[in-house]
C-alpha cells in the first residue's frame, strides 16, 4: 500500500525541528531513517499530519568517546555503528546486536535514535540500551531531559518521550576490560524480527558472575531485563542452580502468542537463550547440556 | 504543505529538476515518474527487496525512502548500472547459472550483490547468503543465485594482475 497524504518539513537545524514538533505535536512524526516509520505508513498504520524530517541535521550524527562514556548522536546509521571500531572496542554487545538488525540497505538507512524512539518490543538495539544502563538524551523547548533506559521503554511503540521532544543522543559507560557480553537471538530469516533475543552484559570475576544484566526482547511489550539473574549472581552455578534459573525464567516471562510463536515456544527459547549466555560469560559449554532449541 | 515540492537530483547519472508530492516514495518516483521500471515493488514495506537501488553509493530499499530525501541525491537503478555495463559479468554469471527464473527480484538481487563484491574481494556462500538475506526470490531456491555470486567474484579475483 501506499503511505497516506502528508505534509513534509525538512528541518533546519534540531532547533527547528524543537519548534515544528512543539506546534503540531502528536500531529507530527520524525522522520530519522525511515526503516519502521515508513513500513507502519505505507501499512496505514500510521497516518500523520506533518513529517519532521531530521534527516539533514549532521549535529545529530556521529560517535564519541570521552571520560568512560560512549555518546551516540540520534541520527547515526545502524552501518556506521557496525563498521564503527569505537563501537567494536569499546561496547561489543552493541557491534554484535547490529549484524543482527535487519539486512543491509536497511541498516544503512535506519538510525540508533529512529530504533529507540520507535520501540519495537522486538528490536535488538533497546534490549542492548537496557543491558548497558543506557542513558536517553531527549531535547524540548524546555532544554535537556536524561532518561534511563530502564524507564524510557513504556510499551509496544511507547516510550518516555513527549510528542514534544526529540531523541537527540545516547550515552552509555565505557565496557570495562573485566565485562563480558552475550548476544543472540532466533529468526526463521536472518535479519528478520526474533522471535526471541536475549542482550546481556557481565561482570566475570574467577568463574562467577558480578554483575549480570540479561535484557530479553520480544518475550513483552517492552525489553525485559530478567529478574532471574538475581539468582545468578556471585555464586557458582551448578546444574542444580541452573535448572532452578530456567525454571524461575519459565515462571517469571509469559510473552505472547503471534504467527511467529506461541507463548509456550518462546518461554522455551527464551530458556535456550540463557543457558548459551551463562556457558559463554562463563566458559562452561556443560550448562548447556540437556537445554536445545 | 500537502502540495509538491521541487527537488533536483541524479538519476543514473541523468540531472533531473522535478516536482513531487511528499507522500511519493523513490520507487513510485523512479517506476510513474521516470519510467524506470526495473526498480520491482513487491512488499511496499522493507521486506522483499525487489526495490532495491544505490543512493550515494549505498543499497537501500526503494520503497521506504520518500522522493523528497533523495533532494540532492545521487541514485542509481538496475538501468544504470546495466547500461553503463558494470555488472556484465554478474549478469551473465546469473544467466548460464539459471540464477533467475520469473526474474521479479533479478534487478534487487543483482544490485545487493553487487554491493557485497564492491566491498569484499573473497565473500564465502555464508557471507553471499548474509548479504542476500533481505532479499526474497520464490523461484530459484537461492543456490543458484549463490553460485552465480560466487562464481563472479572468483572470475574478477583471477582478473585482477
Amino acid at each position: 500500500m501506499k503511505a497516506s497524504a502528508f505534509c513534509y518539513a525538512r528541518a533546519t537545524s534540531v532547533g527547528n525541528a524543537i519548534e515544528l514538533l512543539a506546534a503540531h505535536g502528536d500531529r507530527a512524526r520524525v522522520l530519522s531513517g525511515g526503516q519502521s516509520l515508513m513500513p507502519a505508513m505505507n501499512l496505514r498504520l500510521l497516518a500523520p499530519e506533518l513529517i519532521v524530517d531530521i534527516g539533514r541535521l549532521g549535529e545529530l550524527s556521529g560517535i564519541s568517546v570521552s571520560g568512560g562514556c560512549i555518546r551516540i548522536g540520534a541520527l547515526t546509521r545502524h552501518s556506521e555503528l557496525f563498521r564503527s571500531s569505537e563501537i567494536a572496542t569499546h561496547s561489543p554487545l552493541v557491534a554484535e546486536a547490529i549484524a543482527h538488525v535487519a539486512h543491509p540497505a536497511i541498516r544503512n538507512r535506519g538510525t540508533i535514535g529512529g530504533s529507540l524512539a520507535h520501540a519495537d518490543p522486538a528490536a535488538e538495539l533497546p534490549a542492548c540500551m537496557v543491558a548497558l544502563n543506557a542513558t536517553i538524551i531527549a531535547r524540548g523547548a524546555a532544554g535537556e531531559r536524561r532518561i534511563a533506559a530502564a524507564d524510557f521503554f513504556r510499551g509496544i511503540c511507547q516510550t518516555a518521550l513527549s510528542p514534544h521532544e526529540l531523541l537527540v543522543a545516547v550515552e552509555w559507560p565505557v565496557a570495562p576490560k573485566s565485562s563480558a557480553h552475550f548476544f543472540s537471538e532466533l529468526a526463521r530469516r536472518r535479519g528478520d524480527y526474533a522471535i526471541v533475543g536475549l542482550a546481556a552484559q557481565a561482570v566475570v570475576e574467577n568463574g562467577r558472575l558480578i554483575d549480570f544484566r540479561p535484557v530479553f526482547l520480544s518475550v513483552g511489550d517492552r525489553p525485559r531485563l530478567a529478574d532471574v539473574a538475581d539468582s545468578l549472581i556471585n555464586t557458582v552455578v551448578t546444574p542444580a542452580l541452573m535448572s532452578q534459573a530456567l525454571q524461575a525464567l519459565d515462571e517469571e516471562l509469559d510473552p505472547p502468542a503471534d504467527q511467529e510463536a506461541s507463548g509456550a515456544m518462546r518461554r522455551h527459547l527464551a530458556k535456550v537463550l540463557l543457558a548459551r549466555c551463562l556457558a559463554k560469560l562463563l566458559g562452561r559449554p556443560d550448562l548447556c547440556s540437556g537445554v536445545s532449541a | 504543505m500537502t502540495a509538491p515540492l521541487s527537488i533536483s537530483l541524479h538519476v543514473n547519472g541523468e540531472s533531473i529538476v522535478v516536482q513531487v508530492l511528499p507522500r511519493l516514495n523513490l520507487a513510485d518516483f523512479l517506476r510513474e515518474q521516470l519510467k524506470l521500471t526495473g526498480t520491482h515493488i513487491g512488499c511496499e514495506h522493507g521486506v522483499c527487496g525487489a526495490c532495491t537501488v544505490r543512493v550515494d553509493g549505498e543499497i537501500v530499499r526503494s520503497c521506504l525512502i520518500l522522493a523528497a530525501q533523495a533532494d540532492g541525491a545521487e541514485v542509481e537503478t538496475i538501468e544504470g548500472l546495466s547500461d553503463n555495463g558494470e555488472i556484465a559479468d554478474l549478469q551473465a554469471a546469473f544467466r548460464d547459472r539459471n540464477a533467475l527464473q520469473c526474474g521479479f527480484c533479478t534487478p534487487g538481487m543483482l544490485i545487493a550483490a553487487q554491493d557485497l563484491l564492491t566491498r569484499e574481494a573473497e565473500p564465502d556462500r555464508t557471507r553471499i547468503r548474509e548479504h542476500l538475506s533481505g532479499n526474497y526470490c520464490r523461484c530459484t531456491g537461492y543456490q543458484a543465485i549463490i553460485d552465480a555470486v560466487e562464481a563472479t567474484a572468483r572470475a574478477r579475483r583471477e582478473r585482477k594482475p
